[in-house]
């Protein structure tokens, strides 16, 4: 029987990165409805409105996806991790308080406009609504990001030793609350992971028209809609690119144990340091197998200064060292997907402005499959910040001087919670999420399918067919439903 | 402020979140619960869960909120809390879950054998939902088994135990008689007709349960009525309580549903703030050794975060409020099938 520790850290793992599929579509899907329904409501061209119709119906399935999933992890702080919790529930609770009361509140609410307003508030309602369910899904990943990098980078706080029956038990405590806002890391690694929900956001749309000039399908919605997927790409691309790097430079002060495991760079040597662009690191042998360096780079991205040695991990006690595989396949793989990305979206844009991105097919195809590597290099750059911040779950860290003790994951865990539980409920929720992520993708796939309504169905939608409560639908119909429309769009 | 000042008024602001969740996913997940019984073809269908469906998602961010402002206000009760409900909590979290997914999925694919699944789905989710909440509530009020240093020592089954069950059983049906009044303002025609005729039924089922569960904390959990009797004025509560229950009854005779809409909400809000008396000045009893019992006092985080938080919550709370109110003014009036309904 495994311990409770694999289990709860492997059970955490799986449905935070099950609830992290969702969030970052529903961020950058966010953007892309908004900037579909502001050219809407500046141009009335009826097309824009189809297109915001149609993304709207796709945001609805992914949202709630997100809001299923995320209750999960809301829970899972008390369930799996108490010791933690109490450790560092007076700073961490305020910001997860904070994510339901400024955001959760805001996106769940004026979504309802958005998804159920259509027939019912004017356009600038729903245009305002609109942004409010966007600013909303990124407020509600402020929170948790900030709660997260404060784990990693922590700041404004201190140790108080609490008496509990006899034993002293130490809690950390917020004493300046702007600074475990604001701790280290926390603007790099929000901008940087909101940049890359855009990304995925932007390339989703772009795969969705790509997929529909392919098949000679919607085509005026198709290309309205990508001359904005398609330029918002290449520009957070090259952003996610140039806040990544800040984030790494940031990791040499604050975390040199996450940096030298994400690089494989075991030894520190009194000269320039190299970076792998691949290769297979044996921890053990503390050797790079089968890799290929580049001289000197590592240096120079770390300090700007091509000649600077970085420090490696034999300056890190051995009890305190991440594994290293997986953060540096995971890293690695996150900036090859990342350039890669910034390579497509260059290409597809330059071919859009000469007007020639029909004729060649191949890069529609590239830019179908596109999400999935934009979701991939969101779930590995988390792999990464995750198993690089190991041992910890809280790092310790010096606040005016003082040394603050950190929290090992090990000792987080729930002392009354029995590897049995923890198994079935592993199980439990592998079945379920299994089944969702099916259902999901079913239902994503037969939207896609279906398509956005014409524009001349919609214009007889909206010329004829007001919004009516049952009883004069009965009245006139004297059928149980309003229509074809209504029969259409309902799939 | 005095720390323990700001203690005692976050003890009642999460009542409050407590409440506004008891009170809106009541009816929620009462729906649920009534939806196979009430609703006779598709459309009918259609239009139950669409009554909540603008809705259900805000009312459960009120659970969300209680979750993160418990643990932020009291980590060591949320902590120990729902560490000790370990099993029940995930099987919460299951039918929380299958109750999203039901609403949104179901009327996507046009297949009878689809429906079918996600209605089955919606009405297992709702009710498994409102008992398990139930007999949380019931283990929390009877005192649980817990050891020194916050350990929990007792097990599901003796989670099950009839007092929580009948909590259990007592919330089930409150939350379907609050969700039997909601459908009832919100539909039209047989639909509504159905809804009147059941009106009755439940208010009896929900009398007789609350007489059982009112006899039996009388006489299982003696701690229960000891704030009553120390502070006589909280008498009140109870009264008043007495007295929206009876009013259900009356304003549905009188024909006027609102009024008794507005009862069943005043009933949720009693029987909360009931269960925050009687729990009050603990979070968790330990029936092992009082000595051990989490308390305000020993749960709470530190007097710099009580007060942050009071003003994160003076500033958003005011924002919360004034847009329920408008989401619940723009979809006020009876429910209709529209384009992006579900
Ligand atoms: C589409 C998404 C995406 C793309 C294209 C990139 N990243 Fe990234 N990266 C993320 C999505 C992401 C993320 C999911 O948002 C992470 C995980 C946690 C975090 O802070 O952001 C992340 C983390 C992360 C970290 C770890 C920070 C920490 O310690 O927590 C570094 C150093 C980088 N990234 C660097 C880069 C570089 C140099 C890129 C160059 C192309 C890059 N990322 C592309
Ligand atoms: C505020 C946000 C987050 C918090 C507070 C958080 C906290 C934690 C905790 C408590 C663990 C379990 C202990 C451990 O094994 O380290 C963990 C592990 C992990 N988390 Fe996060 N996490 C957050 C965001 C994310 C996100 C968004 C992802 C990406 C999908 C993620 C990916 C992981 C992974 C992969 C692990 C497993 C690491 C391992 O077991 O070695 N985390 N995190
Ligand atoms: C362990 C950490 C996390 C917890 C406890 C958590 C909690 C939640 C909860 C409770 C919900 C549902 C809210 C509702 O009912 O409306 C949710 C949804 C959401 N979460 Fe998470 N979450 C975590 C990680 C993250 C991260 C790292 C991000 C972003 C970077 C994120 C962004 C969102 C967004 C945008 C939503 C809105 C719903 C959606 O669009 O899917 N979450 N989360």
């Amino acid at each position: 029987m495994m311990d409770v520790e694999i289990l709860s850290r492997l059970q955490f793992a799986g449905t935070i990165m099950f609830h992290y599929l969702f969030p970052p579509l529903s961020i950058g899907l966010g953007l892309q409805l908004f900037l579909c329904e502001l050219s809407y409501y500046r141009t009335r061209n009826p097309v824009w409105e189809a297109a915001a119709r149609f993304w709207t119906r796709i945001f609805a399935v992914n949202f709630a996806m997100g809001v299923a999933t995320g209750i999960v992890m809301e829970f899972e702080f008390g369930t799996n991790w108490a010791a933690y919790s109490r450790f560092v529930g007076d700073v961490f609770g305020s910001a997860l308080a904070a994510e339901g009361i400024f955001a959760f509140f805001l996106e769940s609410g004026f979504l309802a406009v958005l998804v159920f307003g259509w027939d019912r508030v004017g356009p600038t309602m729903h245009l305002f609504s609109t942004l409010m369910v966007f600013l909303g899904s990124m407020f509600s990943a402020v929170w948790i990001v900030v709660a997260n990098s404060w784990q990693q980078t922590p700041a404004g706080y201190h140790i108080v030793w609490h008496d509990v029956q006899g034993e002293s038990m130490p809690r950390a405590e917020i004493t300046d609350f702007w600074a475990m806002v604001f701790n280290p890391s926390s603007v790099d690694r929000l901008t940087h992971t909101l940049i890359g929900a855009l990304v995925l956001g932007a390339f989703f749309v772009a795969s969705v028209c790509s997929f529909y000039l392919l098949k000679d399908r919607h085509e005026d919605i198709a290309r309205k809609c990508l001359s904005i997927a398609l330029p918002t790409s290449l520009l957070f691309t090259f952003l996610a690119a140039i806040t990544g790097h800040d984030s790494a430079q940031k990791l040499v002060e604050t975390q040199p144990a996450k940096l030298a495991a994400m690089e494989a760079h075991f030894e520190t040597r009194d000269e320039p340091t190299g970076l792998y662009l691949f290769g297979w690191p044996d921890a053990e042998q503390e050797t790079v197998h089968m890799g290929i360096q580049v001289p000197n780079l590592l240096s120079l991205m770390v300090y700007n200064d091509p000649t600077k040695p970085v420090p490696g991990m034999d300056q890190i006690p051995a009890d305190e060292r991440p594994p290293v595989w997986l953060p540096f396949q995971t890293f690695h793989l996150m900036v090859g997907l990342g350039t890669m990305m910034i390579g497509v979206a260059a290409l597809a844009c330059w071919f859009w402005f000469r007007q020639t991105l029909d004729s060649k097919r191949w890069l529609l195809w590239v830019l179908v499959f596109m999400p999935i590597a934009a979701m991939t290099a969101n779930q590995a750059g988390w792999i990464t910040a995750e198993v690089g911040r190991q041992p910890w779950i809280v790092y310790p860290s010096v606040q005016n001087g003082v040394e603050m003790i950190g929290l090992r994951t090990a000792d987080g865990l729930s002392e009354s919670v029995t590897a049995e539980q923890v198994l079935s409920s592993i199980i439990l929720f592998g079945i379920i999420y299994s089944m969702l992520f099916a259902v999901w993708v079913f239902v994503l796939n037969h939207k896609i399918q279906h398509g956005p309504e014409s524009v001349e169905a919609l214009l007889a939608h909206k010329a004829g067919l007001r919004p009516q409560s049952m009883s004069e639908q009965f009245e006139q119909t004297g059928k149980s439903h309003g229509g074809d429309f209504l029969e259409e769009d309902s799939q | 402020m005095s720390y323990d000042t700001l203690t005692f008024i976050w003890f009642v602001l999460l009542g409050v979140l407590l409440c506004g969740y008891a009170i809106l996913d009541g009816f929620d997940l009462g729906v649920g619960i009534l939806h196979p019984f009430l609703a006779k073809d598709d459309r009918e269908r259609r239009l139950v869960m669409n009554s909540i469906g603008p809705l259900w998602d805000g009312n459960e961010v009120w659970l969300v909120t209680f979750g993160g402002a418990l643990f932020a206000a009291f980590p060591v009760a949320y902590a120990t809390v729902f560490s000790s409900f370990y099993t029940a909590f995930f099987l919460l979290l299951t039918c929380l879950i299958g109750r999203a997914v039901s609403l949104e999925f179901r009327s996507k694919v046009h297949s009878n054998a689809w429906r079918r699944i996600w209605d089955t789905g919606f009405f297992l989710s709702s009710t498994c939902a409102a008992l398990l909440l139930g007999i949380a509530g019931g283990n929390v009020m009877q005192g649980m088994q817990l050891g020194a240093k916050y350990q929990y020592q007792g097990s599901l089954l003796e989670q099950l135990s009839w007092y929580p069950l009948m909590v259990g059983l007592l919330t089930v049906a409150l939350f379907a008689l609050h969700g039997c009044i909601y459908l009832y303002l919100k539909t039209e025609h047989e639909l509504q007709q159905r809804a009147k005729a059941s009106i009755t039924p439940l208010f009896y089922a929900f009398a007789l349960l609350y007489a059982i569960v009112t006899l039996a904390t009388w006489w299982h959990v003696p701690h229960a009525t000891e704030n009553i009797a120390n502070y006589p004025v909280l008498w009140i509560v109870p009264i008043l309580n007495a007295l929206a229950v009876l009013n259900i009854p009356r304003a549905m005779h009188l024909g006027k549903p609102g009024y008794a809409f507005f009862s069943s909400t005043m009933v949720i809000l009693a029987l909360a703030s009931l269960f925050s008396v009687a729990i009050y000045p603990n979070f968790m009893l330990s029936t092992i050794d009082p000595e051990f019992s989490i308390t305000l006092q020993n749960a709470r985080s530190s007097q710099n975060t009580l007060q942050t938080m009071l003003i994160i919550a003076g500033l958003g709370m005011p924002c919360v409020l004034s847009y329920t109110v408008i989401i619940y003014w723009i979809f006020r009036g009876k429910v209709r099938l529209e384009p992006n309904s579900y």
